[in-house]
């Protein structure tokens, strides 16, 4: 078994076995679920709005070389250097450099999952300077050297109780049981980092080519701050955000914010256009926006999965997923979880090594329900087995489906199998449970039924014994 | 040495990518309702037939804007003068014991905010942020006020800069109710007629105080931004 | 009207009162049964797994099988879902396209083509008790089928019907899922069957039958009395 695969499994066993960390997830997620029902019901017509935003991305997403060279043109006219990467590395490089080139010391850094996939944090503290977290959530697990748990709620994971706990551990402050204490610690310690921050770097949500600005969605506010007070901001924004119209904001933002949040509209959601302009008072003199490929264009060359791409980053799919629910986002291993990160870290971070992602999933479809912008999560994840299965396929599954098709295609050999079954069915009893039960997987934790005295077959046969049927019996 | 830009091989593998079409899957209903490919933009009417319904007088559109304040615990006030407002700011300067206030030059925020009479800091021609950091409350004007999410549509030319409305604790809008449009459709055209093809560097939806739910998903006001929102309206 | 039986091997092998069950309410609706005496596998196990060549093999011999049917009815969602929905899929650019349509278009689902073909909500049963719905990810999904079975159940004299809060929520079984992560299938199912418990009725009811094996698997290692029933076996009882 591949080490990824490995890993993923021993996580789930291990999360699976823990009641404590399953009820946690379930509770925070229930309470999300009655909000984001709530709003969506204010709707007019969901499902409507759910089709424009699919038809609306699938737009930007196949058109993608005018929006983006609309959206790069916009960007430059206005003074913001646009720099576009092939790679991670391309990018990690990019930024590291304009921090080296105006020495930057601190940095503090709003949410951005793009910058977890190039591990952007690790490079900025090898080239000498000090990354802040200044999301609450993302602050939380930086201090305690973690990925973040789920994209939207990096800390779903975690009790007021270990905060206050890490917070004592890490700040020194006074433990408190109280959200809001919690909350103003962190906040006093991001104050002074952002008034004295030499650069702020964020990520986006939609990158509008129309009028050449990046959309900023959030709660808190720290991301308005990480973008204000320093003199630099360095946006990294993956070429796959594009949406075509500024009005296009007026769909998605709502939708984004209900399917991610179970909220109406987030605090801010703010549009970024430039470095500060003539007549401005504050502002950065720098604005740098990182266009990020990294594979994203072999997703976009997979015509069938090509609208993974349209993903918004809302997390509906994984607050949805039973399996999210109960392995969690840790168990993943990689910076995109739940169906979403499923469906496309093969393509990302490659097929073979990543394959389980796609298999660990019973195909409920709750994902595609879920998906405001109606990727066709669940029948990409039965794509990706099939790819994985066509590049390199399993000797003992091949083996296993070749017997499998031999019975299947001769009627009178299934039977018979049926009879062999019913017959050493007894014989199972006996090492059921033990290494040597082929059922192991299953009779660990669950009863298997024996197989009837009659099959339905049998029965029918006997039903009638004599009528000829128009199909040849064989 | 720098990283080469690499929009070439990007665009090139782009390009490539799509000589593949992609199946639609949701295919546009009724046919001509959102544009397809090639169609040119949407008219924001489209959506808001599927958005939620907003009255269409601006009475109605108000009441809606307020029923949302208060569901976000945004403090709305109604006010018959900007001398009323003024009286009402120099209440909550009093209550809360400002000391040091941030404004800038804006029609409605400047008048009530100097006759508070405090150290006040004016953003317009620049500032030290330690000096902002130190303001307890600040006073602006916006661009609009949208009814259908209760929010305020604020800009570096409406609202004094970026931090001005986000890093002292308590901010205050002053506004005029002929201020409130429907949707956030309109708010953003009423910000293109204003001010493209010279767009503001930054504008900003905001939607009740600074809040988080990282702690067990459980709402806390305050978080990073101002804790406390003040919309005081004025004819 | 002539309709013929897909009764999936493990329904035949494992649960044939399944089957037993729908040919006597179909019977009792005034239909001719027809159970074409060569049907194996729809193909399923292969192609959840990827192995779609396999698949096609073993869907191929099910092509053949029911051409001649005028209407296939399944004991199963999930394996009526992979005639009705994966077929035109997996034949798609084949030779056997065409057919594959045409049987997707002639299949059904039980409670589906009761109350969509044949318009009947009451069967005529009698099964007094209380039950929950659990809804087969396929069907629900896949299918769109929601009512169709809570009808057809409310109509059934002396049966009460409680919702649990996770009847949409996915049971853990999901094929070769339910063996390749057992920690996890397991999780999935120990959600579905506490909220089973809350309910506290008597009976749990599904339209799929590999939903059931897991369920009632589980519900017997935990020692629970509640007892799972197909909706056939339900609509059967007079």
């Amino acid at each position: 078994m591949i080490a990824y695969a490995r890993q993923f499994q021993q996580m789930a066993a291990r999360y699976t076995a823990d009641l404590r960390h399953r009820g946690l997830i379930q509770r925070a997620l229930k309470g999300y679920e009655t909000k984001r029902d709530e709003y969506k019901g204010r709707f007019q017509n969901w499902s409507q709005a759910r089709q424009a935003a699919s038809e609306i991305k699938w737009e930007a997403i196949n058109r993608l070389d005018r929006y983006l060279t609309e959206f790069i043109t916009k960007l430059e006219a206005r003074g913001t250097h646009a720099f576009v990467a092939g790679n991670a590395a391309q990018a990690r490089d990019y930024i590291t450099g304009v921090a080296k080139k105006n020495n930057v010391r601190s940095i503090i850094k709003s949410k951005s999952m793009t910058a977890e996939e190039i591990e952007l944090n690790e490079a900025l503290e090898h080239a000498g300077c000090t990354v802040f977290e200044s999301d609450l959530g993302e602050y939380i697990v930086q201090l305690r050297r973690e990925k973040p748990y789920h994209l939207v709620f990096p800390a779903m994971h975690l009790t007021r109780g270990e905060i206050s706990q890490l917070f004592r551990d890490e700040l020194g402050s006074t433990p408190t049981d109280n959200p809001e204490e919690l909350t103003m610690i962190a906040r006093r310690v991001m104050r002074k980092n952002y008034c004295s921050a030499d650069m702020g770097i964020s990520g986006a949500n939609f990158a509008v080519a129309e009028t050449g600005m990046i959309s900023i969605t959030e709660n808190e506010g720290n991301a308005r701050l990480s973008t204000s007070l320093p003199k630099i901001h360095v946006a990294l924004v993956g070429i796959e955000k594009i949406v075509p119209r500024l009005e296009d904001l007026a769909l998605f933002l709502p939708m984004l914010a209900i399917a991610g949040a179970g909220q109406p509209l987030t605090c801010y959601n703010t549009l970024y256009g430039g470095p500060r302009q003539p007549g401005e008072c504050d502002g950065p003199e720098q604005f740098h926006v990182v266009l990020l490929d990294n594979r994203r264009t072999e997703l976009l060359a997979d015509a069938e999965q090509r609208d993974a791409l349209h993903c918004i980053r809302c997390g509906a799919c994984l607050n949805v997923c039973p399996i999210f629910r109960n392995v969690g986002g840790h168990t993943y291993g990689t910076t995109y979880q739940g169906p979403i990160g499923s469906v496309i870290t093969p393509h990302l971070r490659g097929l073979q090594n990543w394959k389980h992602l796609p298999s660990a999933s019973s195909l409920c479809g709750a994902c595609t329900e879920a998906c405001p912008v109606g990727i066709d999560l669940h029948h990409h994840l039965l794509q990706n087995r099939r790819n994985a299965a066509q590049d390199k396929p399993s000797l003992p599954e091949k083996i296993l489906y070749a017997g499998y098709v031999f019975v299947m295609r001769r009627p009178a050999l299934y039977r018979l199998s049926a009879k062999l079954t019913r017959i050493f069915f007894p014989l199972h009893g006996m090492i059921k449970k033990t290494p040597l039960d082929p059922l192991r997987a299953w009779t660990r934790t669950r009863d298997f039924p024996a197989p009837a005295e009659q099959s339905f077959h049998a029965y029918w046969k006997k039903r009638i014994p004599e009528r000829k049927t128009p199909h040849a019996a064989n | 040495m720098p990283p080469t830009d690499q929009r070439a091989e990007v665009f090139s593998r782009i390009r490539e990518a799509l000589r593949r079409a992609a199946p639609h899957r949701h295919a546009p209903s009724p046919p001509g309702a959102i544009p397809g490919p090639g169609d040119g933009p949407p008219a924001a009417n489209t959506f808001r037939n599927w958005l939620p319904a907003v009255g269409p007088s601006p009475d109605e559109q108000f009441a809606l804007f307020a029923s949302h304040c208060a569901q976000l615990r945004t403090e709305l006030h109604i006010l018959s003068s900007l001398d009323e407002a003024a009286g009402q700011l120099a209440l909550l300067a009093r209550e809360n014991s400002w000391r040091r206030i941030a404004t800038h030059r804006h029609a409605l925020a400047l008048p009530p905010a100097e006759k508070l009479a405090l150290p006040t800091l004016i953003t317009n021609e620049g500032y030290a942020v330690p000096d902002l950091e130190q303001c307890h409350a600040a006073i602006t004007g916006c661009d609009a006020l949208v009814a259908q999410t209760g929010s305020i549509l604020v800009s570096s030319g409406s609202a004094g800069g970026r931090a001005l409305s986000v890093l002292p604790p308590h901010h205050i809008v002053i506004a005029q109710r002929g201020q409130i449009v429907p949707d956030l459709a309109a708010a953003l055209s009423l910000a293109r007629e204003r001010y493209a093809p010279g767009w503001p560097s930054f504008l900003s939806f905001i939607t009740g105080p600074s809040r988080t739910g990282d702690i067990e998903r459980i709402l806390v006001l305050g978080a990073h931004g101002p804790k406390r929102l003040t919309v005081l309206i004025v004819p | 009207m002539k309709v013929s039986l897909f009764i999936p091997c493990f329904v035949d092998q494992f649960y044939p009162q399944v089957g037993v069950s729908m040919v006597k309410v179909l019977e009792r609706l005034g239909c001719e049964i027809d159970y074409p005496p060569g049907q194996t596998c729809c193909g399923q196990p292969p192609f959840n797994s990827g192995y779609w060549n396999e698949a096609r093999a073993v869907a191929r011999h099910s092509l053949q099988t029911f051409a001649p049917s005028e209407a296939v009815v399944s004991a199963s969602g999930s394996c009526g879902t992979m005639m009705k929905i994966f077929y035109p899929e997996l034949f798609h650019g084949t030779e056997q396209e065409d057919e594959a349509r045409q049987l997707a278009s002639k299949t059904h689902e039980f409670s589906e083509f009761l109350v969509n073909v044949l318009g009947v909500r009451d069967v005529g049963a009698r099964f007094p008790g209380t039950a929950t719905f659990h809804d087969g990810c396929h069907g629900l999904r896949e299918l769109g089928i929601k009512q169709e079975p809570r009808e057809l159940l409310r109509h059934v004299e002396g049966l009460k019907l409680i919702e649990m809060t996770e009847a949409e929520t996915c049971c853990g079984f999901g094929g070769t899922f339910s063996v390749k992560f057992p920690t996890i299938s397991t999780a999935m199912g120990e959600v579905k069957c506490a909220s089973i418990a809350k309910t506290e009725a008597e009976y749990v009811i599904s339209n799929d039958s590999s939903c059931l094996m897991q369920i009632q698997g589980l519900l017997s290692r935990q020692g629970q009395k509640t007892r799972c029933f197909h909706l056939a076996e339900i609509l059967a009882q007079t």
